[in-house]
């Protein structure tokens, strides 16, 4: 049998870690960001590269989902014409708070070199982005760092995201 | 009984399905995981079977053509990267070849036996993407990540030679701007090593396995007279039985000199083109390995001879002005094609990929239509899932392996 050989009196005290309750939600969410599949264009295959064995993007604790309402990082991964904004802003609207936008690539970042009458000129002219990540296409190591950032973005935010995060300095 | 609209119920509870025939309409896709992009499939279902299907397609549209028109012809080659973008090369190379035709200069030796050696990298890189999505779609899920490994190889070799891993622009008109190097030409050999045996796994995999050969077998049927109809090329002409190759059939670059079969399905269904597809990479391996003994004892001119359209290389336009003032033309103004219209036709891994240009003497194009293969596999999807059922939709779309950057362009 194994023992419990921690002696609290003398080893520091109790197991006790202290922290907020902003933090702990943000812990949660940051380490398990599931993506909706997204995928429109060029990028769509380095989105699924990176998902793939190489470059095993479930270490970060992220699983592509194909229902909106099982994901809550939407990664807009390529062009997006005009007749295919409707369905990013309804798909937008389905998925539930809180959400997060991943605008992957030079074509969802602003239009990129199809400056066309067929194409939107970048997403955030239908829905909220919060991570660029630039490149045409991006590699999937790219697609990763992105990630990274927006978990440290999701950590400095408040719990409630409509309140901002209380700052004690 | 007659439905009542009830103003306080959601809209979709609401919904009347009462007419004679009990036919019911669902939209599969745009943005329906196995729909290979964009694909909007709007399917008339009689209970599970599908009686009426149309592709509705267009979402991916980028309006590339007509970019072409505002472009000289240096600048559009990058563009064609994005058009089938699994087998980025082929676009380029079919781009190249036709505006070459045009200017009448053909790519120095080395530098074709430099493309057919990136072209089939390629083919094997979308034949295995192709595995890889097909058998997700299908559900044999873990069947994913092994062709992607070896794709990663192919990527590897491709971004070691140009840059790039996924939009290459590895050819240029008249040639191809870089050499192989030694290292480059061992890490290919030791690729087309090491992939007869993961070849040979995934046929154990997938080969007999129960499920995917209940899946596939006897699922989407084209016999040849309606892939002849629907004009269809490439390993879905094939997957009908019909032997058509435009490398052998109409050879381009080196392709007469190489030594190699043309497989054809031995069945018209899902599983005669899978099968068909895993044999075309055995052929591109042959290639490969005859095409790397072509380069070896060839002159190391890279790009063609041709002032008037292509710049001198680097070393001479350092050293003669009248070089470096062509060059500075070519690049602002751009290359001025004599009039005329060409239509050149490459078996890309999809199909017959094929640009006609239409010149009028200046430097930009004055029309390019792009003959796109997947373009015509999806129109097939209007005939081909008729009475299939609503299951093998994605199993008969999965084994089209269409593009939607090519169709919509």
């Amino acid at each position: 049998m194994a023992q419990h050989q921690v002696n609290y009196a003398s080893s520091g005290g109790l197991p006790v870690a202290l922290t907020t309750i902003d933090k702990l939600v943000n812990w949660g969410r940051s380490n398990s960001l599931w993506f909706l599949t997204y995928g429109l264009a060029c990028c769509a295959i380095e989105m699924m590269a990176s998902g793939a064995g190489r470059f095993d993007f479930d270490r970060f604790g992220t699983i592509f989902r194909a229902s909106p309402r099982q994901a809550e990082v939407m990664c807009v991964a390529g062009t997006l014409s005009k007749k295919h904004a409707p369905f990013v802003r309804r798909l937008y609207d389905q998925m539930a708070e809180p959400k997060w936008v991943i605008s992957m690539g030079s074509c969802a970042n602003t239009g990129g070199m199809f400056n066309t009458y067929a194409t939107v000129q970048g997403v955030d002219r239908i829905i909220p982005v919060d991570i660029y990540l630039p490149g045409c296409a991006p590699r999937p190591d790219t697609l990763q760092y992105a990630t990274m950032m927006l978990q440290q973005k999701i950590r400095r935010e408040s719990m409630d995201r409509n309140k901002s995060a209380k700052r004690f300095v | 009984m007659a439905q009542t609209p009830n103003r306080l119920a959601p809209f979709y509870e609401n919904l009347a399905f009462e007419r004679e025939s009990n036919r019911m309409i669902i939209n599969f896709g745009p943005q329906h995981p196995s729909a290979h992009g964009q694909l909007n499939l709007v399917l008339e279902l009689e209970g599970e079977e599908i009686v009426r299907s149309v592709p509705n397609i267009g979402f991916l549209h980028r309006g590339m053509e007509k970019m072409a028109e505002n472009m000289i012809y240096n600048e559009f080659l990058p563009t064609t990267d994005r058009m089938d973008y699994i087998a980025a090369t082929s676009n380029n190379h079919a781009f190249a070849l036709a505006v070459e035709k045009l200017i009448g200069v053909e790519a120095p030796r080395r530098a074709q036996a430099i493309r057919v050696v990136l072209l089939e990298l390629n083919r094997m890189a979308s034949h295995l993407f192709f595995l890889a999505t097909h058998a997700l779609d299908v559900g044999a899920m873990s069947m994913m990540l092994y062709p992607f490994r070896e794709r990663e190889y192919i990527l590897d070799l491709m971004e070691e030679y140009c840059g790039a891993r996924l939009t290459h622009s590895a050819i240029r008109i008249g040639g191809v701007p870089l050499d192989f190097t030694p290292e480059w030409i061992k890490m290919c050999e030791e690729f087309l090593d090491h992939m007869p045996e993961q070849i040979e796994m995934y046929d154990k995999l997938l080969k007999e396995n129960r499920i995917w050969c209940m899946r596939l077998e006897e699922v989407g049927n084209i016999s040849p007279e309606l892939a002849d109809s629907w004009a269809l090329s490439g390993p879905m002409l094939r997957g009908s039985g019909i032997k058509w190759d435009i490398r052998k059939e109409e050879p381009y670059e080196i392709y007469d000199e190489i030594d190699f079969d043309i497989p054809v399905a031995e069945t018209t269904d899902c599983y005669g083109r899978y099968r068909l597809h895993i044999e075309e990479m055995w052929q591109s391996i042959r290639i490969i390995r005859q095409a790397l003994e072509i380069y070896r004892d060839t002159p190391p001119e890279l790009m063609a001879h041709a002032p008037e359209f292509i710049s001198a290389p680097k070393e001479q336009m350092m050293t003669q002005n009248y070089s470096l003032m062509q060059h500075f033309v070519l690049v602002t103004q751009g290359m001025r094609p004599p009039k005329g219209e060409v239509y050149v036709a490459t078996e890309s891994p999809k199909g017959e990929l094929g640009f006609f240009i239409a010149s009028d003497g200046g430097p930009y194009p004055y029309r390019v239509k792009v003959r796109a293969p997947s373009f015509y596999h999806c129109g097939i999807l209007e005939d081909l899932l008729l009475g299939v059922q609503l299951a093998d939709v994605v199993t008969i779309i999965g084994s089209t392996n269409i593009v939607f950057g090519e169709i919509d362009r």
